[in-house]
């Protein structure tokens, strides 16, 4: 067992190893949220506050019930209504939030690299769910979770990632993560969608779907923000649903036994077809949810012994 | 009549060589260069400075200076800019106009020359804006600021968007022989950008600029000096892919320098690393490829001077998330030991490097410095090129510490820096 991090700020600084810790652990709680009673208390006399400075239902929900399974004392602050229009910075913020001392501290913020800079200026240990577009790792680890039970493994399979590349921190999470995991991955797209310097990603690219579906394993569907659709970076919706949405024609390029994946919200008749998302053989959609809890679940279970560990070296054992 | 020998130097002459010697200062301006046999003479009534084997160079012309006076006066005075740029080695700072208000009229140049004057130890000559307010509409009096003392024309990282008004203000500016500064850049494609566009900028998540921006708004600014023929200097080019275009346009006989910041010469955009804000500045941080290629045409005369980009941005504009945080870095007393780092790397000689830092800015704005010839004013930096040093940013002279050199190993410092012959920086 082996995961020697404070925060959880991306997937970048991630050995595998500690990947394959945190999925091995959270395969347990999986276990326990489908108990009856799911209750664990490693995380009790913690204290969770979830900071959100952008609108979040299910990342936020899901980490509420992740720490509150845990048996941790979770607080909500919804930051786009408070203090920010009063004009705070952000490191005020955490320092007000820091003097209350939080145990464990997720974060969501419009921009990239918020979350980092944030983790600088706190003692606690910080989670990212969500900065800009840059990661937003606990999704990826829920994905790499799902596809790990639906496949067997997490290795040398062909993962196709489609849709906004370019605006997407979960894109970014998932490429990282699954190279790290060694497995190959393509990118589907309109290349207005994509990100400069793609090709040096170590990623094979496509502009074509059924292309780029070909024998795939593993078939990732982003979702399109609205205000990407008119004209700016994309003709129309029905443009893009007919060259980039996902429906049965489209997938049956992919392996037979190929799994549908989707972040969430989705947008139906957009980015996928309604019938695929909710055909249980194919789509993993739900258990993807699923997996978000128990992913969060392990991810602030190893944060919080490192913390104890680290405060007990500092307080010569008597907890602070 | 006061006479000063500087003896046994190490004298960087741009127009020449590296020669050791001396050479006599009287009434403020150099007056006899000499070999060190002749200095060992006896000169009656001089008196005789030891530079002790160091570097003896023209001062530095820094053309590009913020000083946030009026406006922003907690950022940087006249003052603290000039004890900076006294102890950077900077003899003339070419100042800025976009303060708040901007400098677009004779009046408030007034105030800049007067604050300049009872504040600076060193040389300050104020630019002016182009266009009132730097809106980019109505071009300035460009006339009665030529007489009020503007050396040239900008609205620094306002591009004018409306090449109609842009081109008239270029044949007005032609018909006064006025220099207008131009910061090349597509403001449509650079609209919102905090980093070039490449794999790191899309590892990190933000938004980005392809570095075609900057050809594009050179390819523009000199398709109108072609039509105008305005005297143009660009403020930075930073990138490979515009460089043939400027080489092009200097061979078509276009009246058209560029300059090159130091941070863009030194820094790359991995530098940025984990969101360090202090290493965000406008232009942002290139690819090392077009660090090198920049380095290159600035040996090669093609870029023609090196400035500091001074741009002094307090504590709670950088303690921002990345994109948020203001562009910008504090260089006026960094500027020579960072640029150092180009001598002590083998890519430029002294020099040539101080061709770049004083001799072609002094000759851009027709002025008499940059150069060790006697009949030039005395402005000198004396520095030790070799001594290290670990910089602290809390022991910048200069109001604001946003330097992305903080924690840098350097290598020279100045030891002395005169301003018409007088001591301004240094205990000699």
């Amino acid at each position: 067992m082996s995961f020697a991090q404070r925060h959880l700020l991306g997937i970048e600084p991630l050995a595998p190893s500690e990947i394959t810790t945190l999925l091995d652990l959270a395969d347990q709680y999986v276990a326990l949220n489908r108990r009856d009673v799911k209750h664990g208390d490693v995380l009790a006399g913690l204290t969770q506050i979830n900071m959100f400075f952008e609108a979040s239902t299910r990342t936020q929900a899901s980490f509420e019930l992740a720490g509150k399974r845990l048996g941790a004392d979770v607080m909500n602050m919804s930051m786009q209504a408070s203090s920010i229009k009063k004009g705070e910075t952000l490191i005020d913020t955490a320092m007000t939030l820091n003097a209350m001392h939080p145990d464990l501290l997720v974060v969501r913020h419009p921009h990239s690299g918020a979350v980092d800079l944030l983790a600088q200026k706190v003692n606690c240990a910080v989670l990212n769910a969500g900065d800009g577009r840059h990661e937003h790792p606990t999704q990826a680890l829920l994905d790499a979770l799902t596809i790990r039970r639906a496949k067997g493994r997490l290795h040398r399979l062909n993962i196709a990632i489609c849709g906004d590349i370019a605006h997407s921190r979960v894109a970014r999470s998932n490429i990282l993560l699954l190279g790290k995991m060694e497995n190959r991955i393509r990118l589907i797209g309109p290349p207005t969608l994509m990100p400069a310097g793609i090709a040096d990603f170590g990623v094979e690219v496509y502009d074509d779907m059924r292309a780029g579906l070909q024998d795939v394993d593993v078939v990732m569907m982003l979702r399109l923000q609205k205000e990407r659709m008119d004209g700016g970076f994309i003709p129309s919706e029905r443009e893009y649903y007919h060259r980039f949405g996902l429906d049965a024609e489209k997938l049956a390029h992919a392996k037979p036994d190929a799994i549908v994946m989707h972040p969430g919200p989705m947008n139906r008749g957009v980015e996928i077809d309604g019938t695929l998302a909710d055909d249980i053989n194919r789509s993993v959609i739900q258990e993807q949810v699923e997996m978000g809890v128990a992913v969060r679940m392990a991810a602030m279970d190893l944060l919080a012994r490192n913390l104890r560990a680290a405060r007990r070296q500092t307080t010569g054992g008597v907890l602070v | 009549m006061t006479t000063t020998l500087f003896h046994n130097a190490r004298l960087i002459d741009p127009e020449g060589g590296e020669t050791n010697g001396a050479l006599i200062v009287q009434n403020g301006l150099i007056s006899r260069l000499l070999s060190p046999q002749e200095a060992a003479g006896d000169l009656p009534g001089a008196t005789r400075i030891d530079c002790g084997g160091l570097c003896l160079a023209p001062g530095i012309v820094d053309i590009g200076v913020k000083v946030c006076e009026p406006g922003e006066r907690h950022k940087e005075s006249f003052r603290s800019a000039g004890l900076a740029a006294a102890a950077g080695g900077v003899t003339t700072m070419v100042t800025r106009p976009d303060t708040t208000p901007a400098i677009d009229s004779p009046e408030t140049l007034e105030f800049v020359t007067r604050r300049a004057k009872e504040a600076s130890p060193v040389h300050v000559l104020p630019m002016a804006t182009l266009t009132k307010g730097r809106a980019g509409r109505e071009m300035t009096e460009i006339g009665f600021l030529l007489d009020a003392g503007a050396v040239a024309f900008t609205d620094c990282d306002h591009v004018i968007t409306n090449t109609k008004v842009l081109s008239r203000a270029l044949t007005y500016a032609r018909s006064l022989g006025a220099l207008v500064i131009g910061h090349p850049q597509d403001p449509g494609l650079s609209e919102g950008a905090a980093a070039t566009s490449g794999k790191f900028a899309s590892l990190r998540g933000l938004p980005a600029v392809s570095p075609m921006a900057e050809r594009m708004g050179l390819d523009r600014d000199i398709a109108l000096l072609e039509m105008t023929g305005a005297r143009y200097h660009a403020d930075q080019i930073t990138t490979a892919r515009a460089l043939p275009a400027l080489m092009r346009a200097k061979r078509n006989g276009l009246d058209i320098t560029a300059g090159t910041s130091i941070h863009h010469l030194t820094l790359n955009e991995l530098d940025l690393a984990d969101y360090r804000t202090f290493f965000k500045v406008k232009p942002p941080l290139r690819a090392e490829d077009d660090r090198l290629a920049v380095i290159d045409a600035l040996r090669e005369g093609v870029i023609d001077i090196l400035c500091s980009m001074h741009t002094p941005q307090d504590e709670e504009s950088k303690r921002l998330p990345f994109e948020e945080a203001a562009s910008g870095a504090v260089a006026l007393e960094t500027l020579l030991p960072a640029a150092l780092r180009l001598y002590h790397s083998g890519d430029l000689t002294l020099p040539e490097l101080f061709r770049a830092l004083a001799l072609n800015p002094a000759n851009r704005l027709g002025l008499p410095q940059g150069r060790l010839r006697a009949g030039a004013p005395a402005d000198l930096v004396l520095f030790d090129p070799d001594v290290p040093f670990v910089l602290d940013r809390f022991t910048l002279r200069s109001k604001s510490k946003n330097t992305p050199f903080d924690g840098a190993r350097l290598q020279g410092k100045v030891r002395a820096t005169f301003v018409n012959g007088s001591c301004v920086f240094g205990d000699l």
